[in-house]
């Protein structure tokens, strides 16, 4: 028995599909003007690429800075707008659209039988927001950037930066409509585009979160834009919303802001957890355990994630009382993930498991995300809260839960989809190497920030006590190795481009609709409409489909 | 060994050897605060050693080589009902301690004694009952309830000492709270953990935790001769609030003796608690709440005051006693660093102002 479950055609006779969606229309009008959420989707991962590696360049020289514990390498006004426009670049630009709008926008209407989504000028729309926000985003870095940390908070932003506040605000404010109409439109799609047979609960897990995600997109994301057009009025021509001096109260912008950057986080995560759940499913061949609790955990998340804003405001003097109904909350938010977690692992259980490199990222995932989620916890905890809040502590838990968490369950996803969109494998030894190096790097540079929290140690200093200097030195070196990492897997995609194995239709024979067409996909997604006659991950199902395609063929070779 | 690179065995010795995982426990309060944060990293190590456990075992029992044909198991109520349920216990038992917590940290006790702290871009500055000023630190003694009585004067900042694990925002145009005791002698950091704009990382300072001997020594020694009382009761001259607010028969403005933690009837019928907060907001905003009797005749002194001003009028209007004449708090020499029972004083404070104190926590 070979340890691997990939199943590729004979490489002598192979061809990739001459009519896919990437050979119908040549030409760079043919991508800008296009309406199929393929096409779509790699504008967007080409872009969000783009975006990633500005902001992780902003993170590197953040680590720099901070290898020695003067302000050295700049002025602390530069450290200041350097690490503003890591968070606004990561946050609004690559994390929130990351897996929604490359892999939710390419697989969620294969996973569900429909040829694409449907709006799809409205996606086509989308991006192109997204790329005003992100263009301009860059613009305001070029011109000056802005230094009010990616949270705005007021009155620092209102009345005491001259930065670039308004136009990083425009940014935002853009890329929130990218995120509103990507989530109407997968909500739209899932209700209306699903083949026949496809009910609710034979939907991909995936597909689930997506929707969950959807629904806080829409309902999130316009009260930030009103926050920002708050400020901007307040910076503008001083309405006194957020200004004590006028009977403005400073925390009502803390409200708004978290309100929506709460279930942000939730938008960020809820689709990668979508991701590790194909992936968990395919490679050990099993039905995800507890399918229905895992499909409700995610609405549960998204549910309860409206109302835990005030956990961020704790020390900030809301009514004791406020945070007694918060922290309660905050617990209630935390069982639905623990519910995943052990559900993906007892899917393990008696499954007949293979460890290619979106397996090892989705390990990676469990592992992080559970330290991520716990240290929530930890925040969520009126009493520690107190001690551990504002300080490194939380940068390390989020950058668990986004990066540990976010980042592996995209390069899971990205690695586990990259023969569906390229048609070609990528080279399998140098992608596991690389996911074992992002993931010492990211343990190295992460987890010294828990103590260095515990200690005190404040977040957005650019210079702080030395006696805090070994563990940043170890932090630093940790991020060196995390950049390799990630530099590894576009140095290797790319050269699967035109040297990669060629993958055939299905070469982990997944259960999922959209392995069940050829790779790349035809533009239409499938020749013929398909029929849900099955649960979704039926292994079984797929088995028989297999075995009577071969005796088809076996007939036609006879015959 | 050296000969590798002096430069890394440099570094080595010197960090290697002295480098903390764990910050000190300086206060009363610390203790408590680290068991819980022990117990949430036992429960975090025991769950994260659950997944972990199960991930590695079922990887090795079940590998494709040793288990080649997956068998389909549709999940188990049993099982989602006990890792739904345990979770949540154990989250619900973190939540009550954590509340039991936070609840201490922001109820002062009835005899703390109380410095304000006044934050700005980029330096904390901190105003003791008896007249001393400093700048990015703090003293206090040990053994002895320390309550702060924070605001900023611009943006937000936070007033954090990891030794003693509390922290406090400060928050432009409202008082907030929070309270300690000191049990250790010793130097602590002093920082700014909501940031505050181009020198946030340098809004740093150090709290020196004094013997209560020596404490008093600092006291005497860092006086400026004149109690923050005596300062407002200047200001309360100079700015002419007495032309009013003076306790004569015929008096435009409602006496102020006696008013702190007293309820107070308001001309729209409610009662408020005249607490440090409703004082600061009378006089920057008086318009807003008016006292039963009385005309919205006083203008606002937004903009022509200072935070410590503000402060210092408070002081002066909290110590305001039943004869309502300057020759009065002039006299309140107990207030003066040195003299027997200075520390005291300015804690010992009736019920009601203690619970006006308090009260602040909640808006």
């Amino acid at each position: 028995m070979s340890d691997t479950i990939v199943n590729l055609p004979d490489q002598s006779t192979a061809r990739i599909p001459k009519d896919n969606y990437l050979t119908r229309e040549n030409g760079l009008l043919s991508w800008l003007l296009t309406g199929d959420h393929k096409r779509i989707a790699i504008l967007y991962l080409i872009s969000l690429s783009f975006f990633f590696f500005i902001g992780g360049a902003l993170a590197g020289l953040i680590r720099l800075e901070l290898l020695t514990p003067q302000a050295d390498l700049m002025a602390t006004d530069t450290y200041n707008k350097v690490f503003t426009m890591h968070g606004v670049i990561m946050i609004f630009f690559f994390l929130v659209p990351s897996v929604p709008a490359t892999l939710g926008n390419f697989f969620l209407p294969m996973m569900i039988g429909a040829k694409d989504l449907a709006l799809p000028k409205i996606n086509l729309l989308s991006w192109y927001l997204y790329m005003a926000g992100g263009i301009l985003a860059v613009y305001t870095m070029a011109a000056g950037g802005v230094d009010t940390g990616w949270t705005f908070t007021t009155p620092l932003s209102t009345h005491y930066v001259n930065t670039n506040v308004l136009t990083t605000g425009l940014a935002a404010f853009i890329a929130g409509f990218s995120s509103i109409f990507t989530g109407l439109n997968f909500i739209v799609t899932i209700h209306k585009m699903r083949a026949p047979g496809m009910t609710w609960f034979r939907m991909p897990l995936f597909v689930w979160a997506h929707y969950a995600a959807s629904i806080l997109m829409v309902l999130a994301t316009p009260v930030v834009a009103i926050a920002i057009v708050l400020i901007a009025l307040e910076r503008t021509i001083g309405i006194g919303i957020f200004d004590p001096t006028k009977g403005g109260d400073p925390l009502l912008f803390q409200h708004l802001f978290w309100f929506y950057s709460h279930p942000a986080v939730y938008i960020m995560i809820l689709p990668g957890m979508g991701v590790i759940s194909e992936v968990i499913s395919t490679f050990s061949r099993k039905r995800i355990f507890g399918y229905t609790a895992v499909a409700f955990s995610s609405v549960a998340i998204a549910v309860f994630g409206f109302f835990v804003w005030a956990h961020h405001m704790f020390i900030m003097g809301i009514s004791n009382y406020a945070v007694l109904v918060f922290s309660l909350l905050t617990m209630l938010v935390a069982v639905p993930s623990a519910i995943k977690i052990f559900n993906w692992t007892f899917t393990l259980y008696k499954g007949s498991i293979t460890f290619e490199t979106p397996m090892l990222y989705a390990f990676g995932f469990m592992g992080l995300f559970t330290i991520g989620g716990m240290t929530g916890v930890f925040l969520g905890t009126a009493g520690t809260d107190i001690h551990l809040t504002e300080t490194y502590f939380i940068v390390a838990h989020f950058h668990f839960v986004m990066v540990g968490g976010m980042l592996m369950a995209f390069l899971a996803g990205i690695h586990f989809w990259w023969p569906k969109i390229t048609g070609r494998m990528y080279p399998e030894k140098i992608s596991q190497l690389a996911a074992v190096v992002t993931f010492i790097g990211f343990n190295l540079t992460f987890f010294p920030q828990f103590i260095l929290g515990t200690l005190g140690m404040p977040r957005r200093y650019a210079s702080y006590p030395p006696e805090f200097q070994i563990l940043n030195v170890f932090s630093t070196a940790g991020a060196t190795i995390l950049g390799v990492g990630y530099l590894l897997p576009v140095l290797y995609l790319t050269w699967s481009l035109k040297y990669g194995a060629i993958a055939g239709d299905n070469p982990w024979q997944a259960t999922g609709l959209e392995w069940q067409t050829q790779s790349p996909p035809l533009t239409e997604n499938f020749t013929e409409m398909p029929i849900m006659d099955h649960e979704a991950y039926d292994y079984e199902w797929l088995e028989d489909q297999q075995q009577e395609r071969r005796k088809d063929a076996g007939v036609t070779n006879a015959g | 060994m050296d000969r590798i690179s002096p430069v890394i065995w440099q570094f080595l010795v010197k960090w290697m050897t002295n480098f903390p995982l764990f910050p000190p426990e300086a206060s009363g309060l610390a203790p408590q605060m680290d068991a819980l944060l022990f117990f949430l990293i036992l429960v975090s190590l025991i769950g994260l050693t659950i997944v972990i456990l199960l991930v590695t075992s079922f990887s090795i029992l079940y590998n494709k080589k040793r288990h080649p044909v997956a068998v389909q198991i549709e999940g188990s109520t049993l099982l989602e009902a006990i890792w739904t349920i345990i979770p949540l216990g154990l989250f619900l038992v973190m939540f009550v301690w954590g509340a039991l917590i936070y609840f201490r940290v922001f109820t002062p006790p009835v005899n703390a004694m109380n410095i304000y702290v006044v934050g700005k871009q980029w330096m904390w500055k901190a105003e003791h009952p008896g007249g001393q000023h400093e700048i990015n630190s703090l003293h206090v003694p040990t053994g002895r309830a320390v309550q702060l009585t924070l605001i900023s004067q611009d943006v937000f900042h936070s007033f954090s000492i990891p030794a003693f694990r509390v922290k406090r925002e400060a928050i432009p145009g409202r008082y907030t709270t929070v309270w300690f005791e000191a049990t250790k002698p010793g130097t602590y950091h002093l920082f700014c953990t909501q940031y505050c704009g181009t020198n946030h990382s340098q809004m740093i300072g150090d709290v020196v935790v004094l013997t209560p001997e020596e404490y008093r020594k600092w006291l005497a020694e860092s006086t400026s001769g004149v109690s923050l009382a005596q300062n407002g009761e200047r200001l309360f001259a100079s700015l002419s609030c007495s032309a009013c607010h003076n306790a004569r028969p015929n008096a435009r403005g409602p006496s102020l003796a006696n008013v702190y933690g007293s309820k107070l009837a308001l001309s729209t019928g409610q009662t408020v608690t005249a607490d440090d907060s409703y004082l600061r907001q009378s006089i920057l905003n008086p318009s807003e709440h008016i006292t039963q009797g009385y005309t919205p005749i006083m203008p606002t002194y937004q903009g022509q005051i200072s935070e410590e001003g503000v402060i210092a009028l408070v002081e002066y209007i909290k110590n305001l006693d039943s004869d309502y004449r300057i020759e009065q708090t002039l006299n309140t020499t107990d207030l003066l660093p040195g003299s027997e029972g200075k520390a005291g004083n300015a804690g010992q404070q009736p019920a009601g102002r203690a619970q006006a104190a308090q009260g602040m926590v909640k808006q």
